[in-house]
């Protein structure tokens, strides 16, 4: 022991890259490279990017199963991922090559048609590494190479058909508090990602890699610095620590060259501790892809309170208004309002918005800019207690909402009649550690309310609620896939089904029951023509924290969901 | 894969070398207090060590050391750093040596944590078992350190163990006395401090 001591030390500050690869041969020279053509107009049968296209939809043009057969829809394979926690990125998949992320930021290469490995990328954290969450996202596809972003805070660039690694860059410093769970998004030549750490003071950005090198091409703060615009939005110095995180993977205009990334909440929590608008948290905020530049924002709510983190990228969908076509930014957002905006190049306008879950903190939205004001009684203070809905999980979360252009319709994973109470206290600074400030955090029931989780339709164009599919006494953590078949597919709760509904109607017509809950993001592609459906279940995080409050709150025992990552493919029989 | 072996430092050799660097890997989460005590007991990353004094790690006294008068019974937990006595320096080169300190009733402790106690006074690992966050949240009405990322509880009075959230085991526990009646470290930790890594268990190895 004592003659090795020295190197368990180096090694134990590091984090580690292991890659195994018994099929990598199946895929040297044999390998379909990602291109920006394909990237915007990628074929029906591929998956190449965390929501499938630039716009955030969430849809795939497959129709092979649709309403009339899924009913028979049955498993093909399956494979464990060997890890705990939640399991949220969507399976990749480029010409029958499936990419999938677990947490602690392993990568699986799998034959997406047989569940071959052909490779995987392991990784070891650093010991001393706080996993606020233990999750990832998923790849991104760029070139000959798969991209991933760390808990540790770096992007590591993997070669497609071997798993070895090209590149890795330490975009910033896990000890202060930061750390990556999203996707990263490819474009022109671009690794762009964002950074978790809201509740640790961090000063949140957008950064762009080159995809070759790994080199940084721009690094574009989320909260501006002195001399910039809004940085007298913040008192003091609060503006260096004050969160307004990027956990989610960006959208993508590629006509105005612009991409728009959701903020998270300012920290403190509580607006007391930072008096002003703070921009750009809970924001959509575009940014121009070739300089970084910020060329618009639209602050959904200012001095954030409410830990309501506005993260969700807006989905990029037409709108029509007055008869007029107008480019839309759709967010269904974690205050509980559903924001419909419009994408300029030379700003964000607003069209309207109204609430889609139990809300009671905003009294009034200006109809020109969208910028709402508060029920004072309803905004938590330094040493003010107050309750608030949705609660501070939100109307929706992360888990994204999907569009679907045949239907028509706009399908939000919702979590309704849930409310928070919470008051503020001083909180003193302490890198990478938590910096929210609140005393007492607890969840309440809207009273009379029966039920928790939603799948809501929306039609965008009308504003009206289609239909709405109620879970009961569980909460929904599951992000959405739409297909032309007229389907919508998601797990997200405790009980373990994943599901598919008419997406016209909202009826069930088929669920299977998987291993483990699902949070992941479900896919669909196609090989040699058949279509599949793909979800990766393993429950964890946040949606287990969730769920365990809303037991409470019926009375119920905590609902068991063992945990485990599977990956899991769909297809119908015979095909 | 064999030629991209030899390209990335990194990449996992053939399998009987494989499994040699494998394991000396997986033995590094364990094997590191324990590591860094074989290099004797000084230096900023070394674990705490008998006759270290306990110092604030926060605040306007930071860097001070801590009587049992600085922690009043009842009141929610204070991070504290083992300092050298000798050298004077503060233990604080790795989170891993961050400590909880808390002043609970000694009338509540059970046999085993009284043994490691000052008059109610227990000492803790700051970083939690389940992910490796800071155990900076207090529940004043049931007297137990809660972790603020998944809300795991510990009870401080019985070894901190889990009595409640997802942490798989109790905090590391921190043996206590006092010298010249400041608190002082009275033995290393018992238990294990910071989180296993899902995947990488040191006894099953990757599993590739």
């Amino acid at each position: 022991m004592n003659d090795r001591s020295g190197l368990y030390i180096a090694l134990g500050a590091l984090a580690l890259g292991l890659v195994w690869a018994p099929g990598a041969a199946q895929l040297a020279g044999n390998y379909s490279p990602v291109t920006d053509e394909r990237l915007r107009n990628p074929e029906p049968e591929n998956w190449l990017m965390f929501r499938r296209t630039y716009d955030g939809w969430g849809y795939s043009p497959l129709d092979q199963i649709d309403t009339d057969n899924v009913a028979g829809l049955e498993p093909v394979w399956t494979v464990s991922t060997g890890m705990t926690e939640g399991h949220q990125a969507p399976p990749i998949v480029n010409d029958g090559v499936m990419y999938v992320t677990t947490p602690l930021n392993s990568v699986l290469a799998l034959d997406a048609a047989t569940g071959d490995t052909l490779w995987q990328y392991r990784r070891q954290m650093p010991f001393d590494i706080r996993l606020g969450h233990p999750t990832n996202r998923g790849v991104a596809l760029y070139g000959d190479k798969v991209y991933t972003s760390t808990s540790d805070t770096n992007v590591v660039a993997l070669d497609a058909a071997t798993g070895e690694v090209v590149w890795e860059t330490v975009v910033e410093d896990y000890n202060g508090g930061y750390y990556m769970t999203g996707a990263p998004l490819a474009v022109n030549g671009r690794i762009m990602v964002g950074v978790s750490g809201g509740e640790r003071g961090i000063r949140g950005f957008v950064a762009a890699l080159d995809s070759e090198t790994g080199e940084e091409i721009w690094k574009s703060y989320t909260i501006p610095g002195p001399g910039e615009f809004g940085n007298d939005t913040w008192p003091g110095d609060s503006w260096q620590t004050g969160g307004a995180p990027t956990w989610v993977t960006g959208t993508y205009d590629p006509d105005l060259n612009q991409t728009y990334w959701g903020t998270g909440n300012p920290g403190p929590w509580i607006g007391d501790a930072r008096p002003g608008d703070n921009l750009y948290t809970n924001s959509l905020v575009a940014f121009d892809v070739g300089s970084g530049e910020i060329t618009g924002y639209h602050q959904y709510h200012w001095n954030g309170s409410w830990d309501w983190d506005e993260v969700s990228a807006p989905v990029l969908i037409d709108i029509t208004r007055d008869g007029q076509t107008v480019p839309g930014l759709v967010h269904a957002g974690r205050n509980g309002y559903l924001w419909l905006l419009e994408r300029r190049s030379d700003g964000i306008g607003f069209i309207d918005a109204e609430p889609y879950v139990n809300h009671n903190v905003f009294t009034r939205l200006d109809p020109e800019t969208g910028r709402p004001e508060y029920d004072p009684e309803r905004k938590p203070g330094l040493g003010k207690s107050a309750t608030f809905c949705p609660s501070l999980h939100g109307g929706k979360n992360w888990p994204p909402a999907a569009y679907n252009p045949v239907t028509g319709l706009f399908y939000i994973p919702a979590n309704d009649n849930l409310c928070t109470t919470m008051a503020g206290e001083e909180v003193e600074y302490r890198r990478g550690q938590q910096f929210v400030g609140t005393d007492i955090r607890e969840t309440s029931l809207v009273e009379g309310a029966d039920h928790v989780g939603e799948l809501q339709a929306w039609n965008l164009d009308t504003g009206e609620r289609v239909w709405m599919h109620e879970f009961g006494e569980y909460s929904n953590w599951g992000p959405i896939l739409t297909t032309a078949g007229g389907l919508v597919f998601l797990g997200g709760t405790a009980d373990r089904w994943f599901r598919a509904f008419d997406g016209v109607t909202g009826e069930i017509l088929w669920q299977a029951r998987l291993n483990s809950g699902i949070t992941g993001v479900p896919s669909s592609f196609a090989i040699d023509g058949v279509q599949y459906i793909a979800v990766q279940a393993g429950w964890g995080v946040d949606a287990a924290g969730s769920q365990r409050r809303v037991d409470g709150l019926f009375g119920n025992p905590e609902t068991i969901v063992p945990q485990g990552g599977v990956v899991w493919v769909f297809a119908l029989p015979g095909q | 894969m064999a030629d991209e072996q030899d390209k990335s430092p990194l990449a996992v050799p053939r399998s009987g070398e494989r499994r040699r660097v494998l394991r000396a890997l997986c033995a590094v989460g364990l094997a590191l207090p324990m590591a860094s005590r074989a290099q004797g007991n000084s230096g900023a990353a070394s674990p705490p060590a008998e006759n270290d004094q306990l110092v604030f790690a926060f605040g306007e006294r930071a860097g001070e050391a801590i009587a049992p008068d600085d922690l009043a019974l009842g009141t929610e937990q204070v991070f504290a750093y083992p300092m050298d006595p000798l050298t004077g320096e503060v233990r604080n080169g790795t989170r891993l040596n961050q400590l909880v300190l808390v002043h609970v009733d000694p009338e509540g402790l059970s046999e085993q944590t009284r043994a490691r106690a000052v008059d109610g006074i227990v000492a803790y690992s700051g970083v939690c078992t389940h992910t490796g966050c800071d155990i900076s949240d207090w529940d004043t009405s049931s007297n137990r350190f809660q972790c603020p990322c998944h809300e795991s509880q510990f009870d401080p009075s019985d070894g901190a163990r889990v009595v409640g959230g997802p942490a798989p085991w109790q905090l590391a526990a921190l043996p206590l006395k006092l010298v010249d009646g400041m608190l002082a470290v009275a033995g290393e930790f018992e238990g294990r401090v910071g989180f296993m890594q899902p995947g990488l268990d040191p006894l099953g190895g990757l599993g590739i």
